[in-house]
């Protein structure tokens, strides 16, 4: 069976170098995740076809859309996409219905039958009542609902959103993303939403493909990628301490020869991750039991959740979860001195 | 906005003081601009200006001025904002010398530009003479030529007007609409152009302005007879030679005329939305 979607992007911008394969089967949605300066909405811009590749190949319903070898190139307007930019340019002069309608008219339709469709479109994000208003009369949540509207109404073979939510505030995100789930279960061709925000692409789409500096360091599902981060910007994401070293049984030797005990078995090349909530702190040096410990200096604490994120610096760098009762027992602050420990139970080793 | 303090008063708006450096400059132009009027004004023979007005030469050159400028700024909008989209959106060899090319008519002392213009389109011009042999067609000492003089003088202002617009224009805008299907001229007729309405039309009003106050090229290229060329500008300094009065007369009007069209046009289009 072929893919909806298989692209092999590769742009070259001057020292930027953007490499990157993504294959979306229909119905499914993809993350891309990255940092800001990634590539990802290069990436996005190249499929939509307002980019052209270096290199590569873009390929929709066995249809190559890009293909620099064989100078193939099919420009925005004959590709079957519809895009969701960041700030979705709804176009000003046009109220919510015509935006929405714009696709259907240069699609063929006729005018009238255009506005019922967008009408359509309108009442099925929920916006049935706003339809004559011009984008600026609309708030921004409202604003993001007409431009997946007028993005979906061409009834795109691949549908990408640019950041879809980075515009809202907290509240009006929360809504729309549930919004937005929806109306992705709905959709039956492929779609591809560029984040940097990894609560999105966790709650949005079914695999996540994570780029940073141009390439692909890691695609899975959300399970995969929470439970085994491979760099540290995905361990970041994920909440965990993330390390690599070389494994030889139960004990990696991480960094300048430090040697963690983990739960895992394994020989070579090893990542090894743990919890924050997982590393307990002491104010000396903890006796008995076969775990992890190490003498480390207090660099950073701040608020995180209803716990206490302590950044820690010693032979290897990591974040440790206590409650402000147990920080204010150990009076910890910036420069202090403390044991960390983290029991072999709690830490998992995987292949690097 | 209003600021809010802390005691969550609403604060009156600060007065911004003037600086004198600014000020005085500002006045002094004001005034170098309106001084000339203010002469006018004040030399106007107000006590025969009922007679003088009705004469039937000074009704014609006015229409005719009213007239050829409309024309002329017509022409200048079918051609130049196409021209104007060429230079703001398409990356083409030579771009640079073409700007600066459309820009030769706002340097050009205007009777150089009517002189030019003969060379071309008169009968023994470069492409006049093959419109004569072959259509019958002459331009210069027609009002035809009056209009060709007027654009030819005045699509600069508008090129330069709508480019700007253009620029400032967010070309995004167009690639969510090529994303939606739509090809470059409809991109252009649906989304650019509604996008670049003010400024087109600011580019429109200065063009008419400046076809309406053509003088030069217009008096070397079309000649200044009256009824076919002679508009306001010609009959003015027809009028200085002879009739002082009469001129300062005929400079009211066209002053009257263009200043109440020009305010309308202004507060409706003019102002940014």
């Amino acid at each position: 069976m072929t893919a909806e979607v298989d692209a092999h992007i590769v742009v070259d911008r001057g020292t930027f170098r953007l490499d990157v394969s993504l294959r979306i089967e229909p119905g499914q949605v993809v993350a891309l995740l990255g940092p800001n300066g990634a590539g990802k909405t290069t990436a996005l811009r190249a499929l939509a076809g307002l980019q052209p590749l270096t290199a590569g190949h873009i390929t929709v319903d066995g249809v190559d859309l890009d293909r620099p070898d064989l100078r193939r190139y099919v420009p925005p307007e004959r590709r079957p996409i519809g895009v969701v930019f960041q700030d979705y340019l709804l176009f000003p002069h046009l109220s919510a219905l015509d935006n929405v309608a714009f696709g259907p008219r240069r699609h063929g339709v006729d005018r009238r039958a255009a506005r019922d469709q967008a009408a359509d479109w309108l009442a099925r994000v929920g916006l049935a009542e706003h339809a004559r208003r011009k984008p600026r009369q609309l708030s921004g949540g409202q604003a993001q609902r007409v431009a997946l509207a007028r993005a979906l109404a061409v009834h795109p073979a691949l549908l990408l959103l640019d950041e879809p939510l980075a515009a809202l505030d907290a509240r009006t995100r929360l809504d729309t993303r549930a919004e937005l789930q929806r109306h992705l279960a709905e959709h039956r061709g492929a779609a591809l939403l560029v984040t940097h925000d990894p609560l999105d692409a966790l709650v949005l789409a079914d695999r996540l493909v994570i780029v940073e500096d141009g390439r692909v360091v890691q695609e899975g599902d959300a399970a995969a990628i929470t439970a085994q981060p491979r760099t540290d910007y995905v361990a970041r994401l994920v909440g965990l301490n993330l390390y690599r070293g070389r494994a030889d049984g139960h004990t990696v030797v991480v960094g300048d020869g430090f040697a963690l005990a983990a739960a895992d078995r394994l020989d070579g090349d090893a990542f090894v991750v743990f919890r924050p909530s997982a590393v307990a702190l002491h104010p000396h040096r903890p006796d008995g039991s076969p775990r992890n410990t190490w003498a480390a200096t207090v660099t950073g604490v701040q608020r995180h959740g209803d716990n206490l994120r302590i950044q820690l610096s010693g032979p290897i760098t990591a974040a440790a979860d206590v409650t402000p009762a147990a920080a204010a027992h150990l009076r910890l602050s910036p420069g202090q001195q403390v044991w960390a420990a983290v029991k072999a139970t709690e830490t998992r080793a995987y292949p690097a | 906005m209003p600021i809010v303090d802390k005691a969550g008063e609403v604060a009156p708006p600060r007065r911004q003081r003037i600086p004198l450096g600014l000020l005085v400059p500002a006045g002094l132009g004001l005034l170098f601009l309106t001084f000339p009027l203010v002469g006018l004004l004040v030399r106007a023979p107000w006590t025969t200006l009922p007679q003088r007005l009705t004469e039937p030469g000074v009704l014609t050159a006015l229409l005719l001025s009213l007239q050829c400028a409309t024309l002329a700024t017509v022409v200048c909008v079918l051609f130049g904002v196409p021209l104007a989209w060429l230079l703001a959106r398409v990356e083409f060899p030579g771009r640079r010398l073409v700007r600066a090319l459309v820009t030769v008519p706002l340097v050009l002392p205007p009777v150089v530009g009517g002189v030019a213009l003969l060379l071309v389109f008169g009968r023994r011009g470069l492409l006049g003479e093959w419109l004569d042999t072959t259509f019958g067609i002459t331009f210069p000492f027609t009002t035809t030529g009056v209009v060709i003089a007027e654009a030819f003088v005045a699509m600069p202002f508008l090129i330069i007007a709508v480019e700007g617009a253009l620029r400032g224009a967010d070309s995004r805008f167009e690639e969510a609409a090529a994303t939606l299907g739509a090809g470059r001229w409809t991109t252009f007729t649906h989304v650019t152009l509604p996008l670049v309405a003010p400024g087109v039309a600011a580019g429109a009003v200065l063009c008419w302005a400046r076809a309406l106050g053509e003088f030069g090229a217009t008096i070397t290229f079309a000649g200044n007879y009256p009824g076919t060329t002679q508009t306001m500008p010609l009959a003015v300094y027809l009028a200085l030679e002879t009739d002082l009065d009469a001129a300062i007369v005929l400079s009211l009007i066209l002053l009257t005329v263009s200043v109440a069209i020009l305010a309308g046009l202004r507060d409706r289009w003019i102002t940014s939305p």
